[in-house]
């Protein structure tokens, strides 16, 4: 009977993770699919809780209390910290994984219970969850910018990696040969911590929304190795909707950055170019808040382009007042973003949603790039590489071939940037230099609130 | 045990492929002005290795497995607040435009 309801509740939760994702397609429905989540999470713990097996609640429930005091305040991190939270997120999925993977090793062990198959798949959950641990602590420390952005990079980088990880894996191989090795386990635990720290270090800031959604896809994978480790098919399905969600987020990632797995965790992006980078001087046109305010004013069409310097500099609110300026004018205000704009998938959305933006103005790079030779004023709020023209003919440039938003063909560009050191990958944009385009220097939210105010001074008072 | 044993993997493995299956379509769905959003509720949905962190946590069989099951509960009750929570504070600010536009 309590085996019946605990399958029944396994069901039910299944089901409803499924329609959680599914409600999530559109902002119309999208709470309605976190409702769904926390139901079926409910049931899933519900059912759990019924095993026989479980013989004391004290330490369930002491850790729950622990769990949710630690939960609460980082749910409530501000928006421009999401993509830190995200990564820490990743970082307890895997540790919960890679534990459980450890306990279950060392309880059956005794036990003479270690199958080939239960070995296997206990050194795959171990290995995934504690390189996913280590990796995602990196990434958040990255983000966070307690470890150096930049890619560090050492010499023979990637042979020493592979060979790691070759190790590791081989390791895992005799284990499952011989269950009783013990000595094993703890070589194929150290090395996964070591593997993650030494996957992270060298990718730079600009390659963490692929990064983030990677180790998103390992989190998944390694609750499905739990899943098959206990035998438990709610965790196999959950994982792998987690998985296979982390997995097209890195793929649509790679593709906006018209770049490969390979080279994006391997590749050490932002590294080789420095270089290269130092062209003959072109003449730079610079303006003041009052001329930006001017030429905005007299726009019919404007397309806000937002980068991660709109996250840094905590500018979204300024920018909405400007937003609000221009709509009130009759302006029509878009903004395009592009899919790796910020540092995690959505970023930019998020943000500007904070701001009250309604999301119907918020227009995807592809449908963008239809107007953008009708648009009067393109406004570059923190964004570089992804508006950096040499994408699309500079045959020597690390990004060329990445798709990207086509500012240079506005009829005019003006871009706020703190000075003209080049972006994060680098790398000198043109788009700066370019003869309609005017630079505003400046911190992105002093110079929109400048901005804000001097449209306000001039007759906001509307017609 | 181990025939039945054998026979599970199968059906493991079909559980497995199927579910990422339906994965991959109702994903690709999503619209790109939802993909933080998405990924914090993947997160908070991934953290169903409460289930087995429960089960080891509450065995109580070693000291040792328990303390490692204790912490795996705590780190899965972690996502499983923060990630719901905070994919509901985002969701609540995308908005349509409004009325007075």
């Amino acid at each position: 009977m309590r085996f019946a309801l605990t399958q029944i509740s396994y069901l039910l939760a299944a089901g409803l993770f499924v329609f959680s994702l599914r409600w999530l397609n559109q902002p119309k429905t999208a709470r309605r699919g976190v409702a769904a989540g926390v139901a079926g999470m409910a049931a899933a713990i519900f059912g759990t809780l019924l095993y026989p097996e479980i013989v004391g609640f004290g330490w369930i429930a002491i850790a729950v209390a622990v769990g949710t005091i630690a939960g609460i305040p980082l749910s409530r991190v501000p928006l421009t910290a999401v993509p830190q939270r995200t990564a820490l997120s990743h970082a307890f999925g895997g540790l919960a994984a890679g534990l459980v993977g450890t306990a279950k090793y060392a309880l059956w062990l005794p036990e003479g219970a270690l199958t080939p198959f239960r070995t296997g798949a206990i050194a795959i959950e171990v290995l995934l969850g504690f390189l996913t641990f280590t990796g995602s602590l990196m990434a958040a420390g990255k983000l966070q910018e307690v470890i150096p952005t930049r890619p560090i990079t050492y010499p023979r980088q990637n042979l020493i990696n592979l060979t790691l990880l070759g190790i590791a894996v081989a390791s895992g191989v005799w284990l499952v040969i011989d269950p009783t090795r013990w000595m094993l386990f703890p070589v194929i635990v150290g090395l996964s911590l070591l593997f993650g720290v030494l996957l992270i270090i060298p990718i730079g800031g600009a390659d963490m929304p692929t990064v983030i959604s990677l180790l998103n896809s390992y989190a998944g994978l390694a609750a499905v190795a739990m899943g098959f480790v206990l035998d438990n098919k709610l965790l196999i399905t959950a994982g792998a909707l987690d998985g296979s969600s982390g997995f097209i987020l890195s793929v649509i990632m790679c593709r906006a950055m018209n770049r490969s797995f390979t080279n994006v965790l391997f590749g050490a992006f932002g590294q080789v170019q420095v270089a290269a980078a130092t062209g003959e001087a072109r003449p730079v046109k610079s303006a003041t808040a009052n001329d930006a305010a001017d030429y905005l004013e007299h726009a019919a069409r404007v397309v806000v382009v937002p980068g991660y310097g709109l996250a840094v500099a905590q500018a979204q609110h300024r920018l909405r007042e400007v937003y609000d300026q221009l709509t009130k004018r009759g302006i029509d205000v878009k903004f395009a973003i592009h899919p790796v704009a910020g540092r995690m998938p959505g970023h930019m959305n998020v943000l500007l949603a904070e701001a009250d933006i309604p999301y119907e103005s918020l227009v995807e790079m592809e449908d963008i790039n239809r107007d953008l030779p009708q648009t009067d004023v393109v406004l570059v709020v923190g964004a570089n590489d992804v508006v950096n023209p040499a994408a699309r003919h500079d045959k020597s440039s690390p990004i060329y071939g990445m798709p990207i938003i086509d500012a240079d063909k506005a009829k005019m560009c003006l871009a706020i940037k703190r000075s003209m050191n080049p972006g994060f990958a680098g790398i000198d944009n043109e788009l700066y230099t370019a003869e309609n385009t005017l630079m505003l220097f400046g911190d992105a939210k002093a110079m929109l609130g400048e901005i804000a105010k001097a449209l306000t001074g001039e007759g906001g008072g509307g017609h | 045990m181990s025939q039945s044993g054998g026979l599970d993997l199968w059906s493991m493995l079909f559980v497995f492929m199927l579910a990422t299956f339906v994965g991959f379509q109702v994903i690709q769905n999503v619209s790109r002005l939802l993909h933080t959003p998405l990924m914090s509720l993947t997160n908070a949905i991934s953290a169903i290795a409460v289930v087995g962190s429960i089960l080891i946590a509450g065995e109580q069989k070693t000291t040792f497995a328990t303390v490692l099951g204790t912490v795996a509960v705590a780190a899965s009750v972690t996502n499983i607040v923060s990630g719901f929570l905070i994919t509901d504070r985002m969701l609540k600010m995308f908005k349509e435009r409004g009325p007075g536009r």
